[in-house]
């Protein structure tokens, strides 16, 4: 592959370097912001941080489904100059966006808060990347491994959600605010399927690498698994907007999806001991660590998730913190870690030397650990603030948040260790990314 | 077999999607005025939604401000937009501004209510909300 790739990994690791040190810096704005109104406020920070983990997730996965696809029908090789002119838009709209939130000017929406005609650039970029994934794609004779149709499912649902994301721009769309704010949440919703499916895709493509089971890609399970992700991306984000009173079918059409992840639920625990074999055999490669700690991040969150499905619980949680612990939850504990196997894989990350590999070890346990701590925290802040705003019904905000800051306080300090343990883990990826030829990329 | 069920899903996702962009607002349509655009503009060129929440969605530094015309007063609320207060900065907007931002979060106000009351919670887990406002 061309140095553009490597410079695309190295942009996808930078995008989660910024990620963090954004995060950190936020999370202690949030506890003082009078010392920072003035320099870096909140309302510029949130922006960078949250921007900066959307283009890491979409970037990374982006990353991979080229390489692996790359791997399995040469797309890379087949759309050289479509995938390059993707990257090199992609990339410098990224740095415009950035640019302007450096600037303090917005105009979008949450997650997108940049100015809206940079929407533009990004959807060019992402039709261009379509082009010249499709082309191959259609072509392929046996589409059985289903991370084919994963990858495939993933790239036209992120072109969909992003197009409804942005309908805000037809008038007819503002003219009721419950409906706006419905087709946002639907299309952010949505959306984080659509990055779940190139995700998952790749996760399954290098299990059936490390395994040298190619089975495993093609049972029924794995398909029937694939048609309710599919269900689950569809109609599953009803959730975010449980209180809105949109008409009441709107809730019951979720609750009643939601309600199927109970099947994802059974299924881990049902897989938990052979998943148990398969890590003892497998630990000891750096890829399947991050793997297999993703699906212990998968079972919590999907543990929260289900809880958080219910309205009735719902009244408690939304508005909260915890809505924020499973959001982080789901991006650094489940997405982060499998992009980080799965580039640790493209990278041939088992092949540096010793030294490094306990530093990785090492990192990798002091990450885990703090953000157990930190996603506990999230947890407990959230508890608090359902528990007085819902059931205390307190009407001043302060009183209300003043025992939630204490909490949060311990939030931030297990973020420092976070950003310490996984800033470690990157370096070492760049110092392997500078130092592997660019030719070798691929060629196993 | 797999293409066919695909497709039927898609289908489905398609009308559902339409169905509900044209029926999920069963309230009385309330009129987006001059006031009501500039404010929402405003909202998002000062990205508010960072720190303040409107039916519980978006940031957690300030409160939710769904209701706040309502409960706190129209007034109280453009001095609060403002002055900022000891967390909020000063935007160092002008008065049409800040009415602007008013009328915005008043608009928003008449569309619903924030907080799920708990008569609303039904034995099933789900709300029965009145739509009808």
């Amino acid at each position: 592959m061309k140095g553009i790739f490597k410079g695309y990994i190295l942009f996808a690791l930078l995008m989660l370097a910024a990620t963090l040190l954004f995060g950190l810096l936020a999370s202690w704005v949030f506890l003082y912001p009078q010392s920072f109104n003035n320099s870096f406020p909140f309302q510029q920070l949130r922006p960078m941080h949250v921007s900066a983990a959307l283009f890491w997730i979409i970037s990374g996965a982006t990353c991979c489904t080229i390489f692996f696809s790359n791997e399995a029908f040469s797309v890379y090789n087949k759309s050289k100059k479509g995938i390059h002119a993707f990257i090199g838009l992609w990339i410098v709209t990224i740095i415009t966006v950035f640019i302007y939130y450096f600037r303090k000017e917005y105009g979008g929406r949450e997650y997108w808060e940049f100015p809206s005609w940079l929407s533009i650039p990004l959807l060019v970029s992402w039709i261009l990347f379509m082009v010249s994934y499709y082309k191959p794609w259609l072509a392929i004779a046996n589409k059985k491994p289903m991370y084919l149709i994963m990858w495939a499912t993933g790239i036209l649902f992120f072109f969909l959600t992003f197009l409804e994301q942005n309908l805000w721009h037809i008038d007819w769309f503002r003219q009721s605010y419950l409906r706006e704010l419905t087709v946002q949440w639907k299309a952010n919703g949505s959306m984080v399927g659509a990055w779940n499916q190139m995700i998952y895709g790749s996760s399954l493509y290098l299990m059936v690498k490390i395994s040298g089971d190619k089975s495993i890609a093609e049972t029924k399970q794995v398909q029937f698994f694939y048609f309710l992700s599919l269900t689950n991306l569809m109609f599953n984000w009803g959730h975010h907007i449980y209180n809105v009173p949109t008409a009441n079918w709107v809730r019951h059409v979720s609750y009643f999806i939601s309600m199927t992840e109970w099947l994802f639920f059974i299924s881990m625990i049902r897989s938990f001991r052979s998943k148990l074999d398969e890590y003892k055999i497998h630990n000891h490669l750096i890829p399947y660590k991050f793997l297999s700690i993703s699906e212990l991040w998968l079972f919590l969150n999907l543990t929260l998730a289900l809880m958080m499905s219910i309205p009735a619980i719902n009244r408690y949680t939304h508005g909260t913190h915890i809505t924020v612990a499973h959001a982080m939850g789901t991006t650094i504990g489940i997405n982060s870690m499998i992009l980080l196997g799965a580039i640790g894989y493209i990278l041939r990350i088992e092949e540096i030397n010793k030294r490094e590999k306990k530093l990785i070890q090492y990192a990798f346990t002091v990450t885990q650990i703090s953000f157990f701590i930190f996603w506990i925290s999230l947890i407990a802040a959230g508890i608090l603030k359902g528990y007085r705003s819902v059931e205390l019904n307190m009407s001043n905000f302060q009183e209300m948040m003043y025992p939630v800051l204490r909490v949060l306080t311990v939030f931030s300090i297990a973020g420092i260790f976070v950003v310490l343990g996984l800033l470690l883990i990157i370096i070492i990826y760049l110092k392997r990314l500078w130092m592997i030829r660019t030719e070798a990329f691929g060629s196993k | 077999m797999f293409l066919r069920i695909w497709i039927l899903l898609f289908l489905v996702f398609l009308s559902y999607t339409i169905y509900l962009y044209i029926n999920c607002d069963t309230g009385r349509q309330i009129p987006v005025e001059r006031a009501v655009v500039a404010g929402r503009d405003l909202w998002q060129k000062k990205n508010c939604q960072a720190c303040h929440q409107l039916y519980g969605l978006g940031g957690y530094m300030g409160p939710d401000l769904t209701n706040i015309t309502r409960t706190k007063g129209e007034n109280s609320t453009a001095i609060f937009i403002k002055y900022g207060t000891g967390k909020m900065p000063n935007l160092q907007l002008s008065d049409a501004e800040v009415q602007n931002l008013v009328a915005y979060l008043s608009w928003v106000d008449k569309s619903g209510t924030s907080k799920v009351p708990e008569n609303k919670v039904h034995w099933s887990g789900t709300y029965l909300i009145d739509t009808k406002q």
